[in-house]
């Protein structure tokens, strides 16, 4: 390969390719001047608002309809528009987390090492872009190890606090195992199909009859790793430690990137290794090779049974959004079980929206958390008297995540539920329905303890006006979005039917 | 007679179906000291034992299945992310040991509802 198709093929990755060269000037950056710690902030919001204009600006790039002619190492990315989606959520996710970062008490001690948090953020974040656009197994396996490495540190980035360093240990031993289980199971479709890459498996997949055992082994070994990653019951238990011990910026940014990159991932090796065609109607025509549907369905309806019944009775706001962050990889592993546009267009709504009130509903969390100190829920007992915006933002982003009206959540439960209803999967329908009926109670037991409950203290708490203008900026669109959707909808279409 | 002759080949000559039984018994050994060790680090020898199952898996695959050198170097990347995998779990460990002074996975439970 000559240079010049070098250079020609990074047209593709500009955004991977600001995100690595940012991280480099981080590193520089915080060994010429290690005392300069806001700073890092402006850069890494600088590169991330680089890599961002850069993907949308993909969004209107012509991609070829067959990546298979695509030369070097682009032969390993998928450019399509489902994948620049997700990339711009995690990069959203990121400029958030960064700004979050800015409000944290917890990491005030942390903050000489500053320029290791942002480094690895932005280590995380290169992971992640490249798990999300993955057309061959080995760079899955290595952008997912990227992610995990650099999430185990971050995890117990609070070195002198027990919780923290407890859950970077749990983090990295149930990592380790699914990632090593994922990997074996590469190993065995290495075997069976000679390839690494979607494509010519799915051509392979094609022409030939595969043993069909053991290649069902293999297939499920590789959905462990991303089931790990999108914490999809069998392999959930990481999640409410990891969720309550690591920084609750950290937490966040786990709950909704990980998340969205492991939903990208899964997206892809669906769609382009088992999917022989598309009909007219949007529905996927699958290979029968592998039984997706059936996996789908259930480990969707164990993954928000389970989240949702295990979240009742959590008594610390972190640990309760963890199994809600479960229970909601549920209602999105039943959008992906439709295995359908409709259902890829629901998952591309209620992923949008689950981007803005999930990360409002833990801004919140770390706001309460400086004054209180504790995530607590009896600490939340009066607390809607004691800051009544802050309160009232929260209120939004629990009654979002519960899925009603006049919020955005209701809108990507709807959408859910459409095209589920479309699918004729009525009982996963119907499961999903009850589950929602489920996760009222713990959301609105939150906004009980917080405005019908007295507490002890009485003194009002007034927020800084760059967090409210953060918690604006999240609440605002989850009002608006639930109120007028069309655009939102709009853009799922483009993303999704190409 | 014939299974005395695919004994004796599977005696004498060296193929496929040695490796993959080595790689299976090492992955399960991975997966046992997993589950069974109390120390941290005795688990992390069982994570890397499930890393090096999957090598010795792409190395034969590639060699005897003449899948060229896409075994090989999937292997190699393997390998530094085992290396770059044990050096961070190392560093956790070190952590843990420095804050609840033992590496012991059972006692480890600060969190828990």
């Amino acid at each position: 390969m000559n240079s010049l198709n070098f250079f020609n093929n990074l047209g593709y990755a500009w955004p991977e390719t600001i995100i690595t060269l940012f991280l480099a000037i981080l590193v520089i950056y915080n060994l010429v001047y290690p005392q300069a710690r806001r700073a890092l902030g402006i850069i890494s919001l600088l590169g991330i608002a680089l890599a961002l204009g850069f993907t949308i600006q993909q969004m209107w790039t012509q991609f070829p309809t067959d990546p298979s002619w695509l030369s070097g190492f682009t032969r390993m990315l998928i450019p399509d528009k489902i994948g620049i989606f997700f990339k711009v959520i995690i990069l959203i996710a990121t400029a958030y987390v960064v700004l979050f970062t800015e409000f944290s008490e917890e990491l005030r001690g942390t903050f000489d090492r500053a320029g290791e948090y942002y480094a690895l953020i932005f280590g995380m974040l290169l992971g992640m872009m490249f798990m999300i656009s993955a057309n061959n197994f080995i760079l899955l396996y290595v952008s997912l190890e990227l992610v995990s490495y650099s999430s185990y540190v971050l995890a117990g980035f609070m070195k002198t606090s027990e919780r923290s360093s407890e859950a970077s240990m749990k983090y990295i031993i149930y990592g380790g195992v699914a990632s090593g289980i994922m990997l074996f199971g590469i190993s065995l479709m290495f075997g069976m199909t000679g390839t690494f890459y979607y494509f010519d498996i799915s051509r392979l997949l094609m022409m030939i009859n595969i043993n069909s055992v053991l290649f069902l082994i293999s297939g499920i070994m590789i959905f462990t790793g991303i089931g790990y990653k999108i914490s999809s019951v069998p392999f959930h238990f990481w999640t409410p430690d990891v969720y309550e011990g690591a920084p609750t910026t950290i937490t966040a940014y786990l709950s909704v990137a990980s998340k969205a990159a492991g939903f990208a991932a899964l997206i892809h090796l669906v769609r382009n290794c088992f999917v022989g065609a598309v009909a007219t109607d949007g529905y996927w025509v699958m290979l029968s090779h592998f039984y997706w549907k059936e996996l789908l369905v259930y480990l969707a309806i164990l993954t928000m049974t389970v989240g949702n019944l295990t979240a009742l009775w959590q008594d610390n706001l972190k640990r309760m959004l963890a199994y809600s962050s479960i229970a909601h990889a549920g209602y999105l592993l039943a959008a992906m079980s439709v295995l359908s546009n409709q259902g890829l267009i629901a998952m591309v709504v209620y992923f949008s929206v689950y981007l803005l009130m999930n990360l409002g509903a833990f801004f919140i969390v770390i706001l309460i958390q400086n004054k209180t100190g504790s995530e607590n829920i009896d600490d939340y007992n009066g607390l809607g008297t004691r800051m009544p915006f802050l309160g009232a933002c929260l209120g939004i982003f629990l009654v979002s995540l519960t899925g009603l009206p006049p919020t955005a959540g209701f809108i990507g439960k709807l959408y859910l539920f459409l095209a589920l209803v479309d699918a004729k999967m009525i009982i996963l329908a119907i499961i999903a329905l009850l589950n929602s009926v489920i996760s009222l109670y713990y959301y609105i037991r939150v906004l009980r303890h917080m405005y019908l409950t007295k507490g002890n203290n009485e003194s009002p708490i007034t927020p800084s006006f760059g967090s409210v203008l953060i918690a604006l900026s999240l609440a605002v669109p989850v009002l608006l979005f639930g109120i007028y959707f069309t655009p939102l909808i709009e853009w799922a279409k483009t993303v999704v039917l190409r | 007679m014939t299974d005395m002759s695919t004994l004796s080949t599977f005696l004498t000559h060296i193929g496929l179906g040695h490796f993959l039984f080595i790689s299976g018994m090492l992955f399960s050994l991975g997966i046992y000291g997993v589950v069974t060790r109390k120390n941290a680090v005795m688990v992390l020898m069982g994570i890397e034992l499930i890393l090096n199952s999957a090598n010795i898996n792409f190395v034969a695959f590639a060699r005897y299945g003449n899948y060229g050198f896409h075994g090989q170097l999937a292997a190699l990347f393997v390998i530094i992310l085992a290396a770059a995998e044990s050096a961070i779990a190392l560093a956790i460990v070190l952590n843990i040991y420095k804050t609840f002074n033992n590496v012991n996975v059972d006692e480890i439970d600060k969190l828990r509802e």
